[in-house]
């Protein structure tokens, strides 16, 4: 089995330098690209390749970079999202820490293939290995002159510089990423204009995601054919794929794209722990919905997983037991994107902590008649075209399923409080 | 008064975007490392510096999770609350610190030895539960790990 993304990484995981990275085909791509491929050239292949964004949404990489005006003038940015702070999502992180070359030599073949001058690493505070891997590998890249001005003589350009964020859960939003890059507050901003005209600095601008832009050289170096049948299914690629929560080994794994969540769950992270049911799990970070039992020979691409009405999203699964409270489970997500609302808009900022609120009442055995249908209501209040951005109706996502599939656990608790009628409710969550 | 130190870092980082301003994060940052936390004295000076408004300065520091507009500790201690970590019992963990150090969430010890917080999601969700000190990573953390954990730090 084939692991491009991971299959050079040390067993101790410390990166590699430069020179061991060329040993093993290091920056063969940006060589070629180089001597023979025009942008336009680049850009073909990897439409052709079919890699979609692994960053959550999917969308299609490729196209998403034909929407750069390629003779606009310049400045022009590239960035690379790695401000990774999805919950349960953690696999930026072995590619930041341990492949640092990979990525930014993707960085530069993709820079070269919409003509971008700029590029930035926009990093999570919190992954201080992967700074100093990063800072490291960057430097090494501009003493080798694959970085800076004419690289390998081609008359190319690229600058690159590392930006550690300061913590906000926005700053993955790619718009807002563009705003705390400019030193503002990290709110979404409008779309259109889109960033591929308008981005940073009102510059055209591409932010992939860690993953996505580490695929690149491979797709360059070894044709678009090869990448589609990595994949099982027609998601081309290979996907790392994670599992956290009570199961036997938890972890991370690159595997074809579209392996089961049967496999990934029994396989690879070994089955649930002794003692422990399986009742459901969130495919791909907190803001995707629940996937249950009857779902477990779903395959994880995106497609298959929408099919069902969730999202493949980061690919790492957050896995629910039955010992664990449902209640408390969605409470604890809803905690979470309550608290990194940006406040901008009424819905989410209001909204979040209101339910947060509810959800603490059940949790506490206080939920009174009418709060389940009240969370119900939220969830399309919140849901998609009613708020500015993606992070409400993404917290939506497990509590609507939670709801579906979960109903009882939420009612249980308010039946139990049919003794405390017409006491008043003080919620303090 | 920014000393002459914090002045250079911040010009570096000036250095890189296309107007100071851009910078302002970054300059927030530098002197944080400094000082710990970011004083209104600070702020105005910082913004003095970025030919910024105090205000519009402090719509920025205050907006972000890690600049710190209150005093702290000599160690910050990050508690990972989010689900994964909740999954495998974060809160335990904080229980435990709580009882170690006499301080719950938000609290700095009297001796300004440690700054307790809560932290989303650190990225490590295979080795929950996991905490960060300062630049350190904890993963997989058992509660009896952390007195001697915490000795590192004085």
């Amino acid at each position: 089995m084939e692991k491009p993304l991971t299959g050079h990484i040390r067993e101790d995981k410390r990166p590699l330098s430069l020179r061991e990275y060329e040993k093993v085909g290091g920056y063969q791509s940006l060589k070629k690209i180089l001597k023979g491929m025009t942008p336009q050239a680049v850009q073909a292949l990897v439409k052709e390749s079919n890699l979609r964004g692994r960053g959550g949404a999917g969308f299609s990489t490729g196209l998403k970079w034909s929407f750069v005006p390629l003779d606009a003038p310049k400045p022009k940015y590239l960035i690379v999202n790695a401000d990774e702070m999805e919950p349960g999502t953690f696999k930026d992180r072995l590619l930041l820490e341990s492949a640092p070359h990979q990525l930014i030599e993707g960085m530069i073949v993709s820079a070269y293939a919409i003509q971008a001058d700029h590029s930035f690493v926009f990093l999570r505070w919190a992954y201080k290995v992967a700074a100093q891997a990063i800072t490291k590998a960057i430097q090494e890249a501009y003493e080798a002159g694959y970085l800076g001005k004419n690289i390998l003589g081609s008359g190319f350009n690229l600058e690159m510089h590392l930006h550690t964020g300061v913590g906000r859960y926005m700053c993955g939003e790619e718009t807002a990423l563009l705003n705390s890059l400019e030193g503002k507050r990290a709110t979404p901003r409008a779309k259109p204009p889109f960033p591929q005209i308008s981005g940073l600095f009102g510059k055209p601008t591409i932010v992939n995601n860690v993953e996505t832009l580490s695929c690149i050289p491979h797709i360059i170096n070894n044709g678009a054919d090869w990448f589609q049948k990595l994949s099982l299914t027609n998601d081309a690629g290979t996907k790392l794929y994670g599992v956290s929560g009570k199961v036997k080994k938890p972890g991370l794994w690159e595997l074809p794209m579209g392996v089961t969540m049967r496999e990934l769950l029994e396989v690879h992270a070994g089955g649930m722990q002794d003692g422990l049911k399986f009742r459901g799990a969130l495919p791909g970070g907190a803001s995707t919905d629940f996937m249950v039992e009857e779902h477990l020979d779903v395959k994880m691409d995106y497609p298959s997983v929408a099919a069902v009405g969730s999202r493949l999203g980061t690919g790492t699964m957050i896995v629910l037991d039955d010992k664990t409270s449902v209640v408390g489970f969605v409470k604890n997500l809803i905690h979470f994107f309550s608290q990194e609302s940006c406040g901008f808009c009424t819905p989410c900022r209001e909204g979040l902590p209101w339910i947060e609120k509810v959800l603490h009442a059940i949790d506490q055995k206080e939920g009174r008649k009418g709060d389940v249908e009240m969370l119900e209501a939220h969830t399309k209040l919140l849901g998609p075209g009613m708020t500015f951005c993606a992070l409400a109706p993404g917290a939506m996502e497990p509590l609507q399923s939670a709801l579906k599939y979960f109903r009882k656990d939420f009612e249980k608790y308010i039946k139990e409080l049919k003794e405390l009628k017409g006491t008043v409710r003080t919620v303090t969550a | 008064m920014l000393t002459a130190e914090e002045k250079k870092e911040i010009d570096e980082a000036i250095h890189v975007v296309p107007y100071k301003q851009a910078a302002c994060i970054e300059a927030l940052k530098v002197v944080q490392n400094h000082r710990r936390w970011v004083s209104d004295e600070s702020l105005k000076d910082i913004a003095a510096y970025m030919e910024m408004s105090t205000e519009e300065l402090d719509s920025v520091a205050t907006f972000y999770n890690l600049i710190f507009r209150k005093p702290v500790g000599r160690h910050i201690i990050l508690v990972c609350d989010s689900i994964s970590c909740w999954v495998m019992g974060y809160e335990s963990l904080r229980d435990e610190l709580t009882k170690l150090i006499g301080i719950k969430f938000g609290e700095t010890s009297p001796d300004n030895r440690f700054t307790m917080l809560p932290n989303p999601c650190l990225g490590t969700c295979d080795c929950a539960p996991a905490m960060m000190i300062d630049n350190d990573l904890y993963r997989n953390i058992t509660l009896n790990q952390l007195s001697d954990i915490l000795k590192k730090y004085e």
